[in-house]
Parts: C-alpha cells; structure tokens; sequence
C-alpha cells in the first residue's frame, strides 16, 4: 500500500504551529506509519513534489513570495489545510493592514533600530500592500483555527485526512485557543 | 384582583412548551433547555433586536422573527435551529469578524469571549468574506477601564446598562453604519467623563474584550455578571 | 373661524382675483425655484409696476407645474398662455405683449402628452395657487372638507371615506390606509398622535417636497381630518432640514391656519382642537422608517426597533400614534370632498387614485408627474416623458429607489400598480422614477444604490451596517472587472442574507436594486467579471 503524502509550508507566522505539529511526540511515528512528510521546514528537501495528498499551511499570506508560494503549493497539493490562525484569519500578521506597509516598514527597519537603520531591499521578500488569510488567494480545502491548534486537533485532522475522511472540527478547537 | 396571568401553549423545535402570555420565545426556549444564540441580549437589559443571531422561523410566515423580543402566542410553532437559520447566525458572525479587527490570540477576553465562542458553537471555521481592517482607536484615558474599538461588535449592552441600570448614560453610539461607534459622553476621551462613575457595569457586560479592566493581559478578563440579574431581581420586588 | 367667515374668506378673494385683466404666474416650485424662478417673479412685479400696471396685471408665486426640465415656468392668464425657460430679461416682453398677443420664442405647448395624460389630484392645486396665501387656498374650496368631517361626520364616517377610497400609504409600503386609521382610532388610550412623514429621502425624488413646497395647506388639512377620525389633538410634520423652502410655506401655513382658526382650539367651533408642530430631520434616510422617526421626534438616536409593537398602538411616547406620508395626506381632502367611490373608480382594482412620480434620468420631460394607476410604463416614458434623448435606446426604468429594482423593456407595457411592480422585482415606493438608455450600466447603477444603503444604514443590525459595505465592495470588484465568479456567488449569498435577516425595511430591501439588476441584466455582471478567473 501506498503512503498517503504529506507537506507542511510555513508562511507569514510564528512557527508555533509547527511547534504543535511536533508537539504530538511519539504519535509522529504512528502517523508515519501511513503517510511520508515529504516536503516541510522541518526536514531536508527543498522542491515541492509534483503532487502531494494532504499540505498543511501555517501563516497568512504577507509577502510576494508568501503569494507565489502558497499558489505553487495549491497546484501542487490536493487536500490543502489552512493551520492555524494566522493561515485561517491572517491573525497577528494581518494586523499590520491597520497602518499600511511604509509605516510598518518604517517602524521595523528605521524607528526602532540604532544601529544603521534601512530598509532592507534586496534580501527580504517585497511586502504585499494587505497581509491576508490563505482562502483569500487560493482555494482552501479545511480550515483549523487556533493559535496554535493543539497537538490533540492536528493528531485528530491528519489522521482523519490520511485515513481518507474530512474531519468534523467541531468544539474541538476555536480562533485563538 | 389582577387578572390571572394567562399561559399559552406552542410548539418549539416540535416540542410541547407551555409559556406565560408575557414571555418572549427565548424565555420560553430557555425554560425547556433550548438554547437560542445571542449577542446582544442580556438578561435584565432592555433588548433592541438587533444582532439578529436569535432570528428564528414561525411556521406559517416566510418572515424570520428574533426571539429576543417576540411574544409566545397560543399554538406557535416555532423552529430554532434549521439549516437555513444556522447558514444565517454564521454568515452573521463572520460578517462581525470581518468588520473590525478580531485578533482572538491577543485578547485580553480570549478563552471568555461570547463572540469567540458563538464562533465555535455556529461551527464558523473561517471567514469568507473579506476582512476590511478598519483603523481603530483603544481610549485608554479611564483611570481603571480601556475600550478597544477593534474588538467592539456595538452590541449596544454598555449603553443600555448604563443608562438603564446605572442611570449615568455616560454610553451612547454616534455615527452611522460603518462609521458607528459607542462613545462615552459627548464623544470625549472616557476619561475625561463628567458622569461616568467607574461603576465598572458596562466593562462586565461588555461580550468581547472591547471593554475591560486595566492590568489584564491575554485571556485574564473574566466577566462577571452575576449582578444583573439580582440587581433587576432587587427592583422588582421593590416597586 | 365659522363656516360663514370661510366663505367671506373666499369671496372676496375672488372678487379681487377677478379686478385684474391678466394674471401672470411664476412657478415656484422645486425645480423652477433652483432655476431662479423667484428673480424672474421679482422681473416680473417691477416690470409691471413700472409701467403702472399694478391694477390691472396679477403676479403670482404659483406651485409646481411638473415640467421642471423646461423651468422657469411661466403661465399667462388661466392656460392662455405658457413660457418656458424664462429669464428676468424676458419680462419687459411678457408684460408689452400681455393684451396683444404672445412671446413665440418662450412658448411651451400646452396640448403636450406631458400635460394632457396626466391626472391630477393631489397636485390639483400646484400651478394654481400661491402655496404662501391662504386666501388661494381657501378659494380652491380649501378646509370646506375639514369643515363637511367636522360638522356632519363622524370618525367613523371619515375612516369608513378612506376604506371605500381604497387608498393605500404612498410612503412605499403601500399599506391600506383606512386599515390603519382604524386600528389608530381603536387603540386604547386617550392621547394620540398623527405624524406627517416628509423624510423623502430617496435619491432622485422630490414629491413630497413639491408638495409641501406647493400646497402646503392641503397637508395641515389632511392631517386635521386624519386626527379627527382616529382621536389625535397633535400632529407633527416631519420634514427633512433639507427642504429649506418646503419647511418655510410649510410653517407660514401652520400661522396662517392657526390665525385663521383653522388648526387650534375649537376648530369651526366644534369641541374638536388640533394642533400641528414641525420637527426637522437632520438628514438620515432610516429616519423614514417610522419607529426610527418617532426615535427623532422624541429626540433620540433614530435607529429602528423591531415591530410589532406598531406605531398604531405604541408609537409616540408610546402612545397609538397615525403616520402617513405626505403624499397620502394630500389625497385626503378630495377622497373627504369627492367621497372614498369616487376616488375608487380611479386607477386599478387594488391600487386606487394616482400616483406621483418624479420622472429623471434619460427622458426627454423631465419633472413631476401625476398618473392614474394602472398606466402603463410605456406612456409614462414616451407619452407623458417625450421618451429617450439623443435617439438613444431605452434600457430600464428604476422605481422604489434604493429599496426598488430596475425594470426592463420588455415590461414596459406593464401597468403602474402595487402588485404588478412587485412581481416584476421592484416596488412602487414614494414615487423616485428614473429612466435608463442604452448607455447606463447596471452594475453601476446597482453599485451607486448599495452605496447609498451602504452609507444611510443606522449601524444597528449587523446584516445591514456590515453587509451593505461587503455588498459594496464586491459590486465595485465586479465594476472594476477584478471580480471573479465565486464573488458573485458570494453577492447572491449576502443579498439573501440581509434581504431575510435584516432588522428594517431599510436593510431589508436594500438588495433590490442589485437582485433586479442580476434578474435581468445578469450579462452585463458576467461581461465584467475578470477575464480570467482569479485563483
């Protein structure tokens, strides 16, 4: 039999979300059992595979890379999971979108550092005008809020959806828990 | 004599409920244990009707009736949990979370938030529509409260208790559709209200964490509204 | 003020109308007013008393004659003569040719379908009289119907005239109006209110306003007549601040009534007082919505609150109180006068008398109209509106305003009444009318009414304050062609949403321009989605 395949991508968030994915300790294995991690932070390969099962997204959409990323990763993916607050509402990250990007920026690089203040051009990914959750670029297939999700609710959704069945979300976790 | 409270009978998600003549569907619900969703009612406050969450529909009219203000009548059947009507309660919330900035994982009331947990109990697992990000301001000029406009669903209960319970009307709302926003006297920094009497009323009825006690951090605002009812209770037997 | 005095009134009136050789009227109303008819007045009346004429040539202020497009307006001597488009330069010439002829250059037709095929019933007087004397009201037979319901009928009788008449609330909701006399006149409670509602707040329509600002006395009138038979003693008009010039006749009227005896104590001598105040809107389009208004008068925020309770039993100051629109009211004195049959053999079976329309938009006639019901749409745009300029071709007409829908050519011969407008997506509403040709677009067009709910919501109910902006912005995607077809999945959606949940008749039909648009113009949003479909 054929493993069901698995990928984590990681956008604009805090990784505490792949925290929690790792926070599930040995039920890993049991996991591994029925699905390869092909593609993630968390191990060493640095293409994404022509098509993978099941990818769980942490982060909102913040950057241009942020945005050609996720839609490569949607082309590339069946069964897409927004992860997390910041995946599923743009959470933290999107609180930028309240002040604008020069005056975040401005913030970042020049106000609150001493030491040769600038704004990095070359080296950091250009800042999309408004940070926003993965649903609103690309067609998201489940939806888990939390910040982060519990190891409990991602051991729940993964194994559900490497058994082949959508997870029913309900009461188990909520924006912000 | 006065005459006898009449009781009528009706039918609720199929089940028999006997009511008295002045109770409203919600009460009615509430007495057998159905539980209708709300926001903007509380208990021992006036109720506008203006949340919507409680729509419910009464077999016989294509209208939806919000049960927080909709007397029993004799022979009502009423339905509080279609498909139709939860579809509506969720489009409304996310319709709420997508107006401000409702950043749940900062929030002082994260954990004990009415809001949140309408969320969670409609089965609303994202936001479809747009979030709009408006700029808001936190007044933070009160000596012991902040009001955080980001996180304020203008639910109207701060101005209702303090004009009907605590009777200083320091709360109002100004402004229209978008624009609306509760405002403390005649829209001046709170802390500079000649009648607010930091009775801390409004901070407790308040379903999100728009308003809350300074010195609170992430998830530390607890609401307590036990005195609602009792005061309501105390005034009863008064008059 | 006895039935006697009234006629004296009204005799000597007459008799110093007809002293005069020649009458000279100057439109005052709306639309002749913003093109400076009262300079043109003021040409007149110094033309005439510098040749000395003063004796022997009458200048009068008059009311609306409806054709507004060719404004300022100027009739000579009872339909002898019409000028159009006069200027105060043109006044020396009026006045020389005044017993000899005409000035051809000025004239306007008066046998125009624009005339002809209108009926005019609460507009009888606009064009007639000088809506600031009520002398010239008084002559027209003004307050003998007031007088007939005072001394020879009961409540009873009157709201028995106005159930028979068939007429129904001109606000919109066309609610039958006896009904609701009725159930004010049989709510419990010794005080009771009547409320005029001249909050016209939608876009592109000035009936209300005309009427007020033409004949004003007709209004206090009705509502005396209003309050006598459900049992009221005070009435207010509520009138937007907007309407500078219908509030000013309409408060000179109110003294003049009152010096009259007329409105007051004992009115006619008769144990029945009435008496009426102004209150101003300060421009908020939900304070149309009757609980919102009555919030306004009694000085609060003026949101809406969920009915029942209805204002007929708990309205103002929580007591029964009768709000009718101004437009209602200006039909109660001929239905009283002429009796409720007579205004019955006008119009269709369920929808009785005329309407008012404010004709705009890409139509030849611009102005103010009044039809039977049952017209058809056909001749109200091409008789009656001289149809479409510039050759063009007609595309839709729009009735009910923000809360009304578009309608397309292919029910044009569909007749003007409550039930037709409504099965075909729209409402007949105050009267807002406005004409479509080829080039307008219906997104726009919907897109420019949900920004007008958008920004006129109270903020109370969430599916209203919140919906209408998401509403908004994704007609103005769709109108940027950045829209894609899950957005306009995504506008149905809310358009059900508020359309079902929404608190007020505000929120409630604020969709209805965008669903008739979608109805019958859906091409036009798929034309303008974004060519390749966002991901």
């Amino acid at each position: 039999m054929t493993k069901v395949t698995l990928a984590t991508v990681w956008l604009d968030g805090c990784s505490g979300c792949h925290m929690s994915f790792l926070d599930m300790d040995e039920r890993l294995l049991d996991l591994m059992e029925h699905a390869e991690l092909v593609y993630s932070p968390l191990v060493d390969l640095k293409t994404f595979p022509d098509m993978v099962d099941v990818t769980l997204v942490e982060g909102a959409v913040s950057s241009e890379e942020d945005l050609a990323k996720i839609r490569k990763v949607r082309e590339h993916t069946r069964i897409l999971v927004s992860l997390g607050d910041c995946a599923v509402t743009g959470n933290v990250p999107a609180m930028r979108n309240l002040f604008g990007v020069a005056a975040i920026t401005e913030r970042a690089y020049q106000e609150n550092v001493d030491l040769h203040p600038q704004v990095p051009r070359e080296v950091i990914p250009a800042l999309l005008p408004h940070c926003c959750p993965v649903h609103e670029v690309v067609n998201v297939d489940v939806f888990v809020p939390g910040c982060p999700p519990a190891a409990d609710t991602i051991f729940f959704i993964v194994s559900e959806l490497v058994a082949g069945r959508r997870p029913d979300l309900s009461g188990l976790t909520r924006f912000g828990a | 004599m006065a005459p006898p409270t009449r009781v009528k009978t009706l039918k609720i998600n199929n089940r028999d409920v006997g009511a008295r003549q002045d109770e409203t569907i919600l009460e009615a619900a509430a007495d057998v244990g159905i539980t209708i969703p709300t926001l903007c009612q509380l208990d021992g406050l006036s109720n506008g009707g203006a949340c919507r969450l409680c729509l419910v529909e009464v077999k016989g009219s294509s209208r939806l009736y919000p049960a927080c203000v909709t007397r029993v009548e004799e022979g009502m059947e009423v339905l509080t949990n279609t498909e139709r009507l939860t579809n509506y309660r969720r489009m409304i919330l996310e319709l709420l979370f997508a107006e401000r900035n409702h950043i749940c994982a900062v929030c002082v009331s994260n954990g004990h938030c009415e809001l949140q947990t309408l969320a969670q109990d409609l089965g609303m697992t994202h936001v479809h529509f747009p979030y709009r990000h408006p700029h808001m301001v936190v007044d933070a000029s009160h000596e012991r409260f902040v009001i955080d406009h980001n996180r304020c669903v203008l639910c109207t209960r701060c101005v209702r208790v303090c004009d009907e319970v605590e009777g200083a009307h320091t709360w109002d709302v100004m402004g229209r559709g978008m624009d609306a926003r509760v405002i403390t006297d005649l829209s001046q920094p709170w802390g500079t209200s000649d009648t607010c009497t930091s009775c801390g009323k409004c901070v407790h009825v308040c379903p999100t964490g728009a308003l809350f006690e300074k010195g609170k951090s992430v998830a530390e605002m607890l609401k307590k509204r036990q005195f609602l009812p009792y005061l309501k209770l105390m005034r009863e037997e008064r008059s | 003020m006895t039935p006697e005095e009234l006629d004296e009134i009204a005799t000597i009136e007459r008799e110093t109308t007809h002293q005069f050789q020649h009458r000279v009227s100057v439109c005052v109303g709306t639309g002749c007013h913003s093109a400076h008819s009262e300079e043109v007045k003021t040409a007149l009346e110094k033309e005439v008393s510098r040749q000395g004429l003063e004796n022997w040539c009458q200048v009068k202020g008059v009311g609306c004659r409806g054709l507004c497009a060719s404004g300022p307006m100027v009739e000579v001597d009872t339909a002898a003569r019409l000028y159009q488009g006069v200027t105060p330069e043109d006044a020396v010439e009026i006045v020389e040719t005044l017993d000899t002829g005409s000035v051809p250059r000025l004239e306007c037709p008066t046998d125009l379908p624009f005339f002809t095929r209108q009926t005019k019933i609460v507009l009888e007087h606009a064009g007639r009289i000088d809506p600031e004397r009520i002398e010239d009201y008084i002559v027209m037979g003004g307050y003998t119907a007031l007088l007939k319901t005072l001394t020879e009928m009961t409540p009873a009788e009157v709201i028995e005239q106005i159930t028979t008449s068939g007429l129904r609330g001109r606000g919109g909701g066309g609610y039958p109006t006896g009904l609701k006399w009725r159930t004010v006149a049989i709510a419990a409670g010794t005080q009771k209110y009547i409320i005029c509602n001249g909050d016209e707040g939608d876009p592109g329509a000035f009936m209300d306003r005309s009427i007020l600002e033409s004949d004003p006395h007709r209004i206090l009138e009705g509502m005396a007549i209003a309050a006598y038979a459900v049992g009221a003693d005070e009435g207010y008009v509520y009138v937007r601040a907007e309407y500078p010039l219908a509030i000013k006749r309409l408060r000179a009227a109110i003294i003049q009534a009152e010096r009259n005896g007329l409105l007051g104590k004992n009115i006619f001598g008769t144990p029945f007082s009435f008496h009426v105040e102004i209150r101003l809107g300060a421009g908020a389009f939900v304070c149309g919505e009757e609980t919102a208004l009555i919030a306004s008068i009694e000085g609060r925020r003026g949101t809406p609150r969920p009915r029942p309770p209805y204002p007929a039993e708990f309205g103002l100051w929580g007591c029964p109180t009768l709000i009718n629109n101004v437009e209602t009211i200006a039909n109660i004195v001929p239905i009283v006068r002429n009796g409720g049959a007579w205004f019955a053999e006008i119009g269709t079976e369920n929808s009785k008398g005329t309407k008012v329309f404010a004709l705009t938009g890409r139509v030849n006639h611009t102005g103010l109209i009044e039809v039977p019901m049952g017209i058809t749409l056909r001749e109200i745009v091409f008789d009656i509106g001289g149809g479409i300029p510039d050759g063009r071709k007609f595309k839709a007409v729009q009735t009910g305003g923000p809360s009304g829908g578009c309608i397309p050519e292919e029910y044009l011969d569909m007749t003007v009444d409550y039930a037709s407008l409504a099965q075909v997506g729209s409402i007949m509403g105050s009267g807002g009318m406005i004409i479509m040709d080829e080039t307008s677009n219906m997104v726009d067009v919907a897109r420019y009414f949900m920004e007008f709910c958008m920004t006129e919501s109270c903020g109370k109910c969430i599916p209203c304050r919140v919906g209408t902006v998401q509403m908004h912005e994704l007609l103005c995607r769709i109108a940027a062609g950045q829209a894609t077809p899950h957005d306009l999945e995504l506008l149905e959606e809310l358009c059900d949403l508020v359309k079902q949940t929404s608190l007020c008749g505000l929120g409630q039909s604020s969709p209805n321009p965008v669903l008739s648009t979608l109805r019958y113009f859906r091409n036009e949003y798929m034309d303008q989605l974004a060519a390749k479909p966002g991901e």
